[in-house]
């Protein structure tokens, strides 16, 4: 099983500025991660001020704007994309983080075999074009 | 089950490798070390429901196992008892009380468990064994657990896990990493054990179910784990390289009814990137080391040529053919011999591939379904239908696995 770990800074908008201790501490845990052999992929991201938006109108139209989706105060700041072999076991390794004032939110990945037959179809058809 | 035992067996998953491999460093050991790491999982049980999961749950297990071991052996009447273990019991005790878990660096800690996964892959052991020994202690699986994945019965998997421990105790097996030569002559074992696993989850051998996810994922660990404890190794990278691209074919080997699909008939759309990404970094690893490929790196370059391909016939069955040829000479084999006359047919026309394949010394593959079901696909291509059909058919009569039976029959026009 893989699950995405999103990492919520509780920054908002605003630069996030990390002590150089905090990113060692950091960079140890995702080097415990990669020793488990637990770690697929992670990214740190720019904060949502830097990116920009395509809203979808309900007949499909687009506006694209600056600037994050919504207000929200939690924005997600990065991921980790691991493979356990349960919730717990992601959730165990999530609370291990070195983090404060913070969360992760701990999410499992849908594989293509958890998609219904009929979606699968879809998919296999749109790939062979 | 509550949240607290819950997460109590994840803390478990997590920890009882580095800790079963720290105490067997101290007591030398590795069945008395399962023991030991055992009875603080009672000790968990007990404690955490009310207590909660203290912050650092592997020291807390670690400091338990040590402290429960020491009462133990004091408590225990050491006259009611035969003279050899009472001196076994003393250096338990001595090596417990003077060593200091805590204090242990992280290239200990990894040390420990390299130990570990070599003694578990002890060449003593039987390949049997060497496989159940790895799941237990560093996949922290359950008897249960393995006997499922390798459909026996719990009282067989618990027995080959007992005689195994017993081996190892007998024949005074030290714990420790070999060095030199002795690295070199014991790692194959190792790497053997991990594919074991991967074969059994990629293709079950026997069974309705052709993949078994978990146990995919599980050799990747161990694989990915082994190569950042043993980074100099190419046939380590070699390995995870070729189990992360065949495992990136995962979710395209199946048809809608668990029926397997070939590799060259396979929607390449459904092959996970990730993996294949994955796969060619571990490659280029193996390759950037001085040492030149290994049977491992050159089935995963083989793989990773099948990876780069967008569509089959974009296939580079020139470099293929190449590559198993180099195979022959490192690592012959009539599967590897058969192999390359399947590269070569693609590469130089089936009647190329017909040659080589008839030149294979048969008695070596007298059951392998895949001699016959690759003949029969080279007769087809050169338009002997007749032939072809007889070997299919014969193929279909060789294999154990009931969906790969199903598709050499339609492929046979019998069913």
């Amino acid at each position: 099983m893989r699950f995405m770990m999103f990492m919520y800074p509780e920054v908002g908008n605003q630069e996030w500025e990390p002590t150089a201790e905090a990113v060692a501490a950091m960079s140890r845990y995702n080097e415990e991660l990669r020793k488990a052999g637990m770690l697929l992929a992670l990214d740190g991201l720019y904060p949502p001020g830097d990116g920009g938006t395509v809203r979808f109108g309900a007949d499909g139209a687009t506006t694209v704007t600056d600037g994050p989706f919504s207000e929200a105060k939690e924005v997600v700041g990065g991921y980790w994309l691991i493979q356990a072999r349960s919730k717990d076991e992601a959730l165990e390794w999530a609370s291990r983080c070195p983090a404060r004032g913070c969360a992760i939110e701990v999410r499992r990945v849908q594989e293509m075999d958890d998609f219904p037959e009929d979606v699968q179809e879809a998919i296999a058809a749109n790939e062979s074009v | 089950m509550t949240d607290t035992t819950r997460a109590i067996e994840a803390v478990w998953r997590i920890e009882s490798a580095r800790l079963i491999a720290g105490l067997a460093r101290m007591v030398g050991d590795v069945g008395l070390a399962e023991d030991m790491a055992q009875d603080a999982l009672v000790a968990a049980m007990e404690k955490w429901p009310s207590s909660g999961v203290p912050d650092n749950p592997g020291a807390w297990l670690m400091a338990t196992a040590k402290n429960r071991t020491i009462d133990r052996l004091r408590r225990e009447k050491t006259y009611e008892r035969k003279q050899e273990e009472v001196a076994r019991d003393t250096g338990v005790l001595f090596a417990m009380e003077r060593s200091d878990f805590e204090a242990a660096a992280d290239d200990e800690i990894g040390d420990d468990l390299l130990a570990l996964i070599f003694t578990c892959c002890h060449p003593l052991l039987s390949r049997e064994a060497r496989v159940a020994l790895t799941l237990r202690l560093l996949g922290g699986l359950t008897t249960t657990e393995i006997a499922s994945a390798f459909l026996a019965s719990e009282s067989t998997i618990a027995q080959r896990l007992v005689r195994a421990k017993k081996a190892l105790r007998e024949a005074k097996v030290p714990f420790e990493v070999p060095r030199g030569a002795e690295l070199d002559e014991r790692l194959p074992s190792v790497l053997e054990v991990i594919y074991l696993v991967f074969n059994e989850g990629y293709a079950a051998s026997g069974g309705e179910e052709w993949v078994r996810t978990d146990l995919c994922e599980e050799a990747l660990r161990l694989g990915r784990i082994l190569a950042e404890l043993a980074p100099r190794e190419p046939e380590v990278h070699g390995l995870v390289a070729l189990m992360e691209i065949q495992a990136s074919r995962n979710a395209a080997r199946r048809g809608p009814d668990g029926e397997p699909v070939l590799l060259l008939d396979q929607d390449r759309g459904r092959w996970d990137p990730l993996l294949i990404v994955r796969g060619r970094r571990a490659l280029e690893r193996a390759e950037a080391l001085p040492a030149p490929l290994g049977p491992y790196g050159l089935q995963a370059a083989i793989a990773a040529c099948h990876a780069a391909a967008i569509r089959a016939e974009d296939t580079d069955w020139i470099r293929i053919a190449a590559l198993y040829e180099a195979l022959t000479q490192i690592s012959p084999s009539a599967v590897v011999e058969l192999n390359r006359a399947v590269a070569v047919g693609m590469a130089f026309g089936p009647a190329a591939g017909l040659a080589l394949l008839d030149e294979i010394d048969t008695a070596a593959l007298a059951n392998y379904h895949l001699l016959p079901s690759a003949r029969a696909d080279l007769l087809e291509k050169l338009g002997r239908h007749e032939e072809a059909k007889s070997e299919f058919t014969r193929a279909a009569e060789m294999t154990a696995n009931e969906q790969e039976r199903k598709l050499l029959l339609r492929r046979a026009g019998v069913d």
